[in-house]
């Protein structure tokens, strides 16, 4: 027992010890010394105004301005990304600035920055309805003047007009031979008819509808032209180039116009008077082509001086944003402080490693000198009844496996941490599973990669799924050796055997071989030195031997992990200081296990040893039928059938010792506690009261000892472990399933894609075969059955090894760190 | 098939009913309106909401807060939950959810023709519009001068049309019978959602007809409220009367020949679901009987969550939201108005 107590302790072993410790900061440095604490990043503050919202909070006001500034930088951001500037990703190197400064600063680029999106808006709007001006300028052309092409696949009204226009043309151009033409012919019908036309540019996608509006309104008394604009505008509101169609209505009187005009409003067409005379036309046409380079010019000079005022935004606003996310977290923090009762200190409540105690004081002192201040900064352990976070220090290696066990439940606080043994249980029972050397080096080309590129991958954001990939790197690093391991083992290099070590142990019985198969091999040699010899390999008798060998080693890993769990328990118990535990629940649980399949596993390995061809099933099962029967051939070595009537006995005592002795002395122990209890409770609870009033310790009342509940609780246990022991077992021969799985699916891919394809004595064929062998094994074996092992080991762990000890109610130690801010709120 | 929706339903609406009752769980709870209801500036209820699902689309709001604002945003994430809803819906959710939003088509044809009357601009009255009761054409409802055009040249085109059978008159367009034209719309379209749900049949009918007919004999009550004292005769009050909830037909004779509050209380009175709402009010008060209905519906919406495999909870959860943001629109505007006192009046507590 001593010798226990003076091995080393393993860090990972036992979550680090933790302190309640009380902060009292002077209000006036509190904001600086919490900024020095959020850089070392060690204390995890508790939140003593739980009962206040938000806004009733102290620093409320601090927190709203640095939600403003983060929405402003937000803004900020938003205006680059929508430029198509970069954010530059290493910030300027300049002096440090203050808030107050930044915030001025911030109000006065967003200032700067909103008048200049404005004035852009402003001209890029006269510049769209300029442009939009000219094209319908130019299409009025078209429309007004309409020659016999272009109108032969209008609708037959604008022939009849065009006719009607033309003889007109005809007659009056005796009068006025200088305005020949159709166009010009035109003001003087609509001045004889009462014609009127409305012209302008309506969003292609409404064009139709808009028509159809025109046509109900007017009865269908007017005349829609339309004609697609040539170039794509940008539309102000969202930004993205807009397909136009300019449009011309011909119609008559004056009611029509009113609701034309209406309906133009309504549906957001821009109307344009056209002049009817085509040399005002042309005119004004060159007008607005004038004004319109005019404009570009401006336009471009205004985009020039906005994006040049955006990216040397651009090139300070990590900075910023870092700065305005630490501030809000130093407030969001500070919050969390209560105010003493004279209102001059902030006083904290955190949590901290005891290791990092020194380091928090050290910052702390170092602080007191640097600020100057007549208060120095007080900093005591409290002792606490509430239970402390679990914090494990990992690295990059442990931490993946950390992550698995934290998945199930997070460790109590100081209880013994299942991920120490996960780092190598995992990768091997997942290899067991996957063994097959081919396979493995694949795998472990994967990981190396990933290891390879841990500087690089580590610094960007990855997809979810890589994100998991690279998380997981070492992992799949060991989980890749192993499988290299055991694949050796399993003799199978993309389930082909190989003669690694020396030539195989048996020969064929004469030169042909012919009788291989039926009548089976000699052996000549010794036995193959290292795994299976490759000869079993398609021999008749390769299942049933390979079945057997992997069925029984898949019970003795069972076996061996589950002991190892029940021992952990013992540690457990041990560190914990709870002898009833240990004696009524270890000890139990242990007899009870190894009395049945630990004499399992002691069966399996003689069986090995000796070559005994004794039937263990028939041995197992009539342990338990007929205990005092004579075992005949099965026997496997002296006093077998009295060991086994003793193992029996005692696994049957087992069982009620582990159900019934711990409820009742639970109970004694209560009552015991429950006479003395006057005098212990009134001396502790003066002791606290005295020397310190604002200690976390709450004198909390004696829980109500619930017999019936501890007992039924006790009950399910004991059940459970009884159960469980033969179901947990079974269920480890999963190992077994997946390897046979694994191999198989393999056999079948190599012989019946690989192999049938090179039977063919064609280049192509082989080429096809090799394809879809080369994504069989790249997708089924190597991802699906990767992801498929990964849960079993996954399950064996959480399910039969963890639940002979953890109990994982733990939660997790959070410090208030600026490291761990980054990007969150994006 | 009746009793047996849990076979299928989940074929097509399990999905859906998932999310809604996902979105159901972050309405507003009283501890939140509590919060809420504390807030000094709009600043605070906007950091407040900033922490439950409003959080998203308040955050960039540059700081001068104005109540519109608030409701604006809240609204626009009612409108994307639906839209989201409405294009993962299939047949016949998908009509059932268009449903839905034909009430607000009804207020807006109703807004934009009323404001068209006083000379409006149209830009403005389209902003005040409700999102979700948006259609094409809807800003070309200007143009028209009466009924009939307004039916020719705009609705013949929308869900609306076949609830206009009843009000084409070429009459001139004036206030009252706007009015008039809203009920009319309006008893069409909860006749016609009354009987689609009855179609679909199961839970959905069963809890639906509960649902609508609660909103008929609401707004059959508020009908009956609003025109005393007008010119509307009693057989032109009884034809806005929807034909089916609890008061038809009985009721209806009773409502539409009261003449004061206590005639219509002493008529809602036989009908026991309504005995509650109106044993709550003073004789010849009327001004609470708004947020006593709110109250009442409100229980009933929050009920339909209590059963599964049918679509009322889609319509219930499209209510409260409606009924979340309009206390919100009242608490910010007593906020902002330093009415803090009167902040209870009118908040409907969800749960």
């Amino acid at each position: 027992m001593e010798y226990i107590d003076r091995l080393p302790s393993m860090d990972l072993m036992r979550s680090e010890k933790m302190m309640l410790a009380q902060l009292i900061l002077p209000v006036e440095s509190a904001h600086r010394a919490v900024s020095y604490l959020g850089q070392l990043g060690l204390l995890q503050f508790r939140d003593l105004n739980d009962d206040k919202s938000p806004f009733q909070r102290t620093f409320v006001n601090q927190v709203k301005r640095c939600a403003e500034m983060s929405r402003k930088l937000r803004f900020f951001k938003d205006q680059i990304h929508k430029a198509g500037l970069m954010l530059s990703p290493h910030p300027a190197s300049e002096t440090d600035i203050e808030l107050e400064e930044l915030e001025a600063g911030l109000a006065e680029h967003e200032h700067e920055l909103i008048e200049m999106n404005h004035n852009c808006e402003k001209l890029q709007k006269t510049y769209n309805e300029l442009l939009e001006f000219k094209m319908v300028l130019q299409k009025a052309g078209d429309f007004l003047m309409p020659d016999g092409n272009h109108s032969a696949a209008q609708d037959t009204e604008l022939d009849e007009n065009v006719h009607i226009n033309s003889d007109y043309a005809d007659s009056a151009s005796l009068l006025e031979p200088m305005r020949h033409g159709y166009g010009y012919m035109q003001p003087g019908m609509s001045d004889q008819f009462g014609v009127k036309f409305v012209s302008g540019v309506i969003c292609k996608s409404k064009a139709l509808r808009f028509e159809r509006m025109l046509f109900r309104t007017t009865r269908g008394n007017m005349l829609f032209n339309q004609a697609p604009a040539d170039d794509p505008i940008v539309d102000l509101a969202s930004n993205e180039m807009v397909e136009n169609t300019v449009f011309m209505v011909f119609f008559s009187g004056e009611q029509a116009r009113k609701k034309i005009h209406k309906i133009c409003e309504a549906f957001g067409a821009n109307c344009y008077p056209v002049p009817e005379d085509s040399i005002k036309r042309r005119q004004i046409t060159r007008d607005v082509l004038s004004r319109l380079s005019e404009l570009e010019t401006t336009l471009d000079a205004g985009l020039r001086h906005r994006d040049a005022a955006l990216s040397s935004i651009g090139f300070q606003l990590t900075k910023w944003m870092n700065m305005v996310r630490r501030e809000k977290a130093i407030y969001d923090t500070l919050n969390m402080l209560n105010f003493d009762v004279t209102k001059k200190c902030l006083v904290g409540e955190g949590w901290c490693p005891i290791f990092a105690k020194t380091m928090v004081i050290f910052i702390l002192d170092i602080f007191h000198n640097i600020a100057d201040s007549q208060v120095g900064i007080i900093f005591h352990v409290m002792d606490s009844n509430e239970s402390p976070p679990t914090f494990f220090r990992t690295n990059h290696f442990t931490n993946a496996y950390q992550e698995i066990v934290d998945a199930y439940g997070v460790a109590k606080y100081q209880e013994a941490n299942p991920a120490v043994y996960t780092v190598i249980t995992f990768p091997f029972l997942f290899a067991v599973m996957f063994g097959d050397w081919g396979h493995g080096i694949c795998l472990l080309l994967g990981a190396l990669v990933l290891i390879a590129r841990e500087k690089r991958l580590g610094s960007q954001k990855l997809g979810s799924f890589m994100e998991m990939l690279f998380g997981g790197r070492y992992v799949l690093l060991l989980m890749s050796l192993f499988s290299i391991y055991c694949g050796v083992i399993y003799n199978e290099f993309f389930s082909v055997p190989f003669h690694i070590f020396g030539s195989s142990a048996y020969k064929c019985r004469d030169a042909t071989c012919s009788k291989a198969r039926t009548i089976g091999l000699i052996k000549v040699g010794d036995t193959y030195p290292f795994g299976v010899d490759p000869s079993w390999r398609g021999s008749r008798s390769e299942l049933p031997f390979l079945n057997s060998l992997k069925m029984k080693m898949s019970i003795l890993f069972g076996v061996s992990q589950m002991n190892l769990g029940i021992i952990i328990s013992y540690f457990n118990a041990r560190f914990f200081n709870n002898s009833i535990d240990i004696k009524y629940q270890f000890v139990p649980q242990m007899i009870f296990l190894n009395s049945l399949f630990g004499y399992l596993s002691l069966l399996i390995i003689i069986k090995w040893c000796t070559g005994s061809q004794a039937d263990l099933y028939h041995v197992m099962i009539y342990m338990f039928l007929s205990p005092f029967e004579d075992l005949g051939e099965n026997k496997l070595f002296w006093g077998q059938g009295v060991l086994q009537v003793i193992l029996l006995l005692v696994a049957v005592i087992a069982v009620p010792w582990m159900l019934f002795p711990k409820p009742f002395i639970l109970k004694r122990l209560h009552t015991e506690r429950f006479q003395g209890r006057a005098y212990g409770i009134l001396g502790t609870s003066d002791m606290y009261s005295d020397d310190e009033p604002d200690s976390a310790r709450h004198p909390h009342g004696e829980e109500e000892f619930n017999f019936s509940e501890v007992f039924v609780h006790q009950m399910i246990h004991s059940i459970e472990f009884v159960l469980g022991a033969v179901s947990n077992t079974a269920s480890y021969l999963r190992l077994w399933a997946l390897s046979l799985a694994h191999s198989e699916l393999s056999t079948v891919f190599y012989e019946k894609v690989l192999l049938l394809a090179w039977g063919y004595n064609n280049f192509m064929i082989h080429l096809v075969g090799l394809a879809v062998f080369a994504f069989a094994t790249a997708f089924i074996l190597l991802m699906m059955e990767t992801l498929s092992a990964f849960l079993h080991a996954l399950r064996l762990h959480w399910v039969e090894f963890q639940n002979k000890f953890y109990s994982g109610d733990g939660y997790k130690f959070k410090p208030f760190s600026f490291a761990s801010l980054t990007d969150e709120d994006d | 098939m009746y009793g047996f929706e849990a076979m299928t339903f989940n074929i097509h609406g399990g999905y859906l009913e998932a999310i809604v009752r996902g979105y159901r769980s972050g309405l507003l709870t009283a501890a939140d309106y509590n919060n809420l209801c504390q807030c000094e500036t709009l600043d605070d209820i906007k950091m407040h909401l900033s922490a439950t699902e409003y959080g998203p689309y308040l955050q960039n709001e540059p700081s001068p807060l104005h109540t519109t604002t608030i409701v604006e945003k809240c609204t626009l994430k009612l409108v994307d939950e639906y839209k989201h809803m409405l294009t993962q819906a299939t047949e016949p959710l998908s009509t059932f959810l268009e449903y839905i939003t034909y009430g607000h088509m009804i207020d807006n044809v109703v807004l934009i023709v009323t404001g068209t009357l006083h000379e409006r601009d149209v830009q403005e009255l389209l902003e005040k519009c409700h999102p979700l009761g948006m259609f094409d054409s809807i800003a070309t409802l200007a143009v028209a001068q009466n009924m009939r055009e307004l039916y020719r040249l705009v609705l013949v085109d929308t869900p609306l049309a076949p609830y206009f059978s009843e009000c084409i008159t070429s009459e001139d367009l004036d206030d009252m019978n706007i009015e008039i034209m809203r009920n009319t719309l309006y008893k069409a379209y909860l006749e016609d959602f009354y009987r689609f749900c009855q179609k679909l049949g199961g839970a959905t009918a069963e809890i639906m007809s509960d649902l609508l007919a609660f909103e008929a004999d609401r707004r059959a009550v508020n009908i009956t409220i609003n025109s005393i004292g007008t010119e509307l005769t009693r057989e032109d009050r009884r034809k806005l009367y929807s034909n089916f909830g609890l008061l038809y037909p009985y009721g209806h004779e009773e409502l539409a020949i009261c003449e004061d509050i206590d005639q219509v209380r002493g008529a809602m009175e036989k009908y026991p679901p309504y005995q509650s709402i109106f044993s709550k009010l003073s004789y010849g008060e009327s001004q609470m009987l708004d947020k006593a209905f709110y109250e009442e519906e409100v229980k009933r919406l929050c009920l339909s969550f209590e059963q599964q495999f049918h679509y009322a909870v889609f319509f219930a959860y499209m209510r409260l939201r409606e009924q979340e943001i309009r206390n919100l629109m009242w608490i910010s505007e007593c906020v902002a108005q330093n009415q803090k006192s009167r902040v209870h009046d009118s908040v409907v507590f969800i749960f």
